[in-house]
């Protein structure tokens, strides 16, 4: 976790990111316009909660298998900063919807399930800030954090193409294929994803030595106070 | 020979803007003026200033962790 070189990557792919993002020719679509180019920004937000939920979802799961601060403390600042990406997401969003679909809150299955799995894991923090006991608290939190991962899935990914979503790869729209006239957007969208998630585990990564620090300090004052 | 050449030339004209909507609004006069690079710019700048704050918090979170251990 504390080597340098993926956050090299990391800073590497996300400038090639905005470059290319810019500068690269995309397909010439009606409605989107140039717009198409929030692909390489508005998507990796969701590719990046989706795999911070689910390294936060795995460490609950190493908790409640043999109890321990530090898979706690992970599986908490996983889905923090997840939370963070999700909310950017649905923002960028509602700029995107704005102008192509006429309103930034069209009750879209899509925009609905996002916003209720983003509620989903605002309650973790809820539930984890009203427990005062340590132990309850990371055993209850990382049983809730599988339950909101579960949900989270059929909300984003399987009710949206169920029923009729507008928001492309929903609802029979094609996903990136729509756009992939000529396949030059997956030379900057997949670069984009890998730059994007390692940021968040980046970000991810700062949080949680900050909190085992924390711990550190906790216990030495603990100590004092004996 | 001539008649089916001409139906699949119109066939081919019917289906061409429908298809690859190339009469599609673009910023091309953005472009050609160099006034994108001006975006790049602003962008890159605010992402490296983003980028270094990260890169000295990183760097202070391990000063901290060496002075406790």
């Amino acid at each position: 976790m504390k080597s340098t070189w993926w956050k090299i990557v990391c800073v590497v792919l996300l400038i090639y990111t905005i470059i290319g993002g810019l500068l690269f020719d995309v397909p010439r679509l009606n409605i989107v316009n140039e717009t198409i180019r929030g692909l390489y920004f508005h998507v990796p937000m969701w590719f990046s909660m989706v795999i911070l939920f689910l390294t936060s979802v795995v460490y609950a799961i190493r908790y409640l298998r043999h109890p321990n601060f530090r898979d706690d403390s992970y599986s908490l600042e996983f889905a923090n900063v997840g939370l963070v990406f999700g909310i950017l997401g649905i923002i960028t969003g509602m700029i995107w919807a704005n102008y192509t679909w006429g309103s930034p809150w069209h009750g879209d299955p899509k925009q609905n399930g996002a916003a209720i799995a983003l509620l989903v894991y605002l309650a973790y923090f809820i539930l984890r800030g009203s427990v005062n006991n340590e132990e309850q608290r990371a055993r209850l939190s990382a049983v809730y954090n599988i339950f909101a991962f579960v949900a989270m899935i059929p909300l984003i990914f399987i009710i949206p193409r169920m029923t009729s979503s507008m928001h492309p790869g929903s609802g029979g729209n094609p996903g990136f294929n729509m756009y992939d006239l000529d396949s030059k957007m997956r030379l900057v969208f997949y670069p984009a994803v890998i730059g994007w998630i390692l940021l968040g585990v980046w970000i991810t990564s700062l949080r949680i030595r900050m909190k085992l620090l924390e711990e550190i300090i906790n216990e030495k004052e603990d100590e004092k106070n004996r | 020979m001539k008649k089916i050449v001409k139906i699949l030339l119109g066939l081919l004209l019917l289906i061409n803007p429908t298809l690859f909507a190339q009469d599609a609004q673009m910023a091309d006069t953005m472009r050609s003026e160099g006034k994108i690079y001006v975006v790049v710019a602003v962008i890159l700048v605010i992402f490296f200033g983003l980028i270094a704050y990260l890169i000295l918090t990183d760097r202070k979170i391990s000063r901290l962790e060496n002075r406790l251990k």
